[in-house]
């Protein structure tokens, strides 16, 4: 099963590099690989897609925290997440196809971002289910060129019942 | 006032108490080494190639438990001593290794002598850092320390680019630094002890598999406090002898491939196995999903990462041994009452009666060659008295020592078991010696492992350490020998070394002292004339040729299914040019 495995790393120079050959000289697998700054600029946020058994991934995640330039190594799939990702799609339409790609972007509620005579552009946002579904569905039209952003994903907020609410205890 | 960048690396130097420093110079660090030229703090060992800086380093750090340091120029300087690096991350050795880098303005444009020294050093350091602001020196320096030797200690690298070490800056050295994603931990979980100590109490055949952890930690005595209050038999790693007395009556030797029978089987027949700063290697479990197939397992150690990698743990505790052991002792004092000697008896008898059924044997030669396990028994037995740090080189000679060396204390054995490294030995031992001046350092060399670091006797000489290296001379790669005996129907494919030099010459021609036993009635004196000389002494000792080395518990095999002596179909080949064993015993490569 695929993990998602999000990471907080220094952002200095190398540090990629360092993650990177973690995964390639142990033998584990990246599947996707996204990275972004945080809101504190002195740190990026790694979003990596990974496969293994429980084994496995345990080695991933302890050999990422023992890495000197990781911050802070969450695996997400063990609670509730949201996962996200963005693709741009050049469909090469002929004339009768036209309609045909609109109709289908309207559908995954993606939108229309370039247009010529003879192509869309369409992003999508959506979980990997979604953006492997349109892009089956398109390619029978004729996908050009595509680019994927890798997914990210984020931590569900835990929704506590109302009662077990931590009350907000004024200073006296 | 303001430093250079040369000034400043001496001066942190300094700070961090590094009284010797192994290099060999180059274009790009002549700033550093001028500067060093005019100081008398740091005592420079200029080695003669810098995969021998890397291991004296290593020595001295095994031998000391401080940081080695060594320092190596930009390119070539730089590739030499990965071999170093790679071998120091294997088994855990601090040490800091600066080297020289092209200037920051030409970094990247395949400038002379430029290597990509950050991306070369990656996967065989625990961290590295480009300095490239000599206000960032300081700091770094004190980083790099304080990586290299806390939590799992490993190797890191600082590169210095050469306009660093010229350019000024004003000195500070931080008093202490801390570092946001490296907070190692060195306190076990406290519920985990208390369960470990539980287990501990109802196991009827418990064995100790101490490593090489128990060393970095410093952990010998709280190990022998454990021992005996629970008279739990001891096995040891390649890399933790000496971490409990050999000859203590729990001690069990060393485990694992060459281990002895006894330790190997108490370890597959246990009930509970308590990993102490061990690793699991493969040379140890053997194959896994047969490894100790009964057993419980503990495994305290302070890298996470080695817990649950390669065999399942039942109690994993993370920390340091010798604060984890101290903890379990004192739950344990609270529980045990005095008759665990009594409750142990059965299986302590077991063991025992493993051990005489299969001790560690070897019979002389009927035609008068000396026997390698002869030669390193009796080296054990004749300087034991005078606590010696032995150092080995790589191969059979490797094994044999580890059976028959029962060291008594921790950093006294320097060895490669991660990497292999041929050639580890004498640089090793020369490391420890310069840490050591009046200790007697011992390096037993392979004569193929001897030759791939032999330049340094000219380091030995020059820089006044008195090594004595004793070359268990088989005139084979003798470890490749015995598998291809075992496992290739004896083509001894490469593996005999023709036109070995003469070792007696060799040292006399570099101004150390040549000596030789040419008789098995040779080897007691010229061991003891060897300690008797105060300069570094080269001793031959050709040896019967064919001897292999065991038990032997073939590449992932069970622990349990060792081959304890020669096949009976193996039939001993020749080489084209080789003579046979006791044949060439007196002629041996000197005609
Ligand atoms: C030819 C050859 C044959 C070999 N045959 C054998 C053999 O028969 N038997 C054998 O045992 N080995 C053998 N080896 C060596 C083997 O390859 C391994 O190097 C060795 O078994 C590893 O020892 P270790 O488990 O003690 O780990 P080490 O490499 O010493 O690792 C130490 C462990 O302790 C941990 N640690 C470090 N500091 C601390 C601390 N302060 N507190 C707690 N934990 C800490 C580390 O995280 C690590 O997990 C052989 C090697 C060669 C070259
Ligand atoms: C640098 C390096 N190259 C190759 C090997 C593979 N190897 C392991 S043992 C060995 C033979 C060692 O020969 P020697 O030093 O003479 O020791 P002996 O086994 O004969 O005692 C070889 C080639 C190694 N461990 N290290
Ligand atoms: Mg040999």
């Amino acid at each position: 099963m695929d993990h998602i495995i999000s990471v907080i790393v220094e952002n200095k120079f190398g540090v990629l590099s360092r993650v990177a050959g973690l995964f390639s000289g142990r033998g584990f697998n990246i599947e996707s690989l996204s990275v972004a700054p945080t809101l504190d600029p002195s740190m990026s946020m790694m979003t990596i897609v990974t496969t293994g058994d429980d084994r496995i991934i345990e080695q991933i995640v302890k050999q990422l925290n023992k890495l000197i330039d990781v911050i802070k190594v969450v695996d997400l799939n063990e609670s509730e997440f949201v996962e996200r990702e963005t693709a741009l799609i050049k469909v090469h339409t002929k004339p009768e196809d036209r309609a045909e790609a609109l109709r289908l972007a309207d559908i995954f509620r993606a939108r229309v971002v370039d247009s010529t005579p003879t192509t869309y552009t369409i992003e999508i946002t959506g979980d990997t289910n979604k953006i492997e579904a349109i892009i089956n569905l398109l390619q029978p039209l004729g996908i050009k060129e595509l680019a994927r952003t890798g997914r990210v994903a984020i931590a569900r907020e835990p929704v506590r019942p109302a009662a077990t609410q931590p009350k907000r205890v004024a200073k006296e | 006032m303001k430093l250079t960048g040369a000034e400043i690396f001496l001066e942190c130097l300094k700070r961090e108490g590094v009284n010797t420093l192994f290099a060999l110079p180059g274009g790009v660090v002549l700033k550093i080494f001028d500067i060093l030229h005019q100081q008398k703090d740091v005592n420079v060992v200029l080695t003669r190639h810098e995969q021998g800086a890397g291991h004296m380093a290593e020595g001295y750090a095994k031998a000391t438990g401080k940081a080695g340091v060594c320092l190596v120029t930009s390119g070539p300087g730089m590739t030499n001593v990965i071999t170093a690096l790679a071998d120091a991350y294997m088994d855990s050795v601090p040490l800091v290794c600066f080297s020289g880098q092209v200037p920051t303005s030409l970094i990247g444009n395949d400038a002379f002598q430029e290597a990509d020294n950050i991306g070369l050093s990656r996967p065989c350091t625990k961290y590295n850092f480009l300095v490239k602001d000599v206000n960032d020196l300081a700091v770094t320096i004190k980083e790099a320390f304080y990586v290299a030797t806390t939590g799992r200690p490993g190797p890191v690298l600082v590169d210095i680019p050469k306009d660093v070490s010229m350019n000024k800056a004003d000195f500070k050295y931080p008093g202490s630094v801390s570092i946001r994603g490296y907070n190692p931990t060195y306190d076990g979980n406290k519920w985990q002890i208390k369960q470990a100590a539980e287990a501990i109490m109802k196991a009827r055949k418990p064995i100790l598999y101490a490593g090489g952890g128990v060393i970095f930690s410093g952990a010998s005595e709280e190990l022998l406090e454990l021992a005996e209050l629970t008279h739990i038999p001891v096995d040891m790693t390649l890399m933790a002898l000496g971490a409990f007395p050999g000859e203590h009556p729990l001690s069990m030797g060393m485990l694992g491939m060459h281990g002895t029978y006894w330790a190997n089987m108490a370890m597959h027949y246990s009930d509970l196995v308590i990993a102490v700063g061990a690793r699991f290697d493969d040379r140890v479990t053997g194959k896994v999903s047969e490894f100790c197939p009964q057993a419980k397992v503990i495994h305290i150690d302070i890298d996470p990462t080695s817990i649950r990698k390669n065999v399942n743990v039942d109690i994993p505790i993370v920390g340091d041994c010798k604060s984890v052991l101290r903890e379990l002792v004192q739950v344990l004092r609270a529980t045990v009452n005095g008759d665990q000697k009594d409750l142990r008896r059965p299986w302590l008898d077991q063991i025992r009666e493993w051990q005489r059924a299969h001790p560690l044997a070897y019979e002389q030669d009927p035609n008068g060659a000396i026997k390698p396990q002869h030669l390193i028994k009796r080296v054990y037995e004749l300087t034991k008295d005078r606590d010696p740090i032995v150092a080995t080189d790589v191969g059979q000679h490797q094994m044999w020592s580890a059976q028959y060396f029962k060291l008594a204390k921790p950093n006294r054995w320097l060895t490669s078991g991660g990497l292999g490294t041929m050639g580890f030995g004498f640089p090793a031992a020369m490391g420890a010696q310069a840490a050591f001046p009046g200790k007697l350092v011992l390096c037993i060399a392979g004569d193929g492992s001897f030759q791939m670091n032999t330049q340094e006797l000219a380091t030995a000489v020059v820089s006044k350490l008195p090594v004595k290296v004793f070359i268990v001379n088989n005139r084979f790669h003798g470890m490749v020998r015995q598998w291809q005996d075992l496992f290739y129907e004896g083509r001894y494919a490469s593996s005999y070394l023709d036109k070995t030099p003469d070792f007696v010459k060799l040292a006399d021609a570099y101004g150390a002292v040549g000596l030789r036993a040419s008789k098995v009635s040779e080897v007691d004196d010229v061991i003891r004339e060897a300690m008797a000389v105060d300069k570094p002494v080269l001793i031959d000792v050709p040896v019967y040729q064919y001897e292999n080395c065991y038990p032997m518990i073939p590449a992932g095999g069970c622990n349990h299914e060792m081959i304890l002596t020669d096949p009976p179909e193996l039939k001993k080949q020749q080489p084209a040019g080789a003579k046979v064993a006791g044949e060439d015993k007196d002629t041996v490569l000197t005609a």
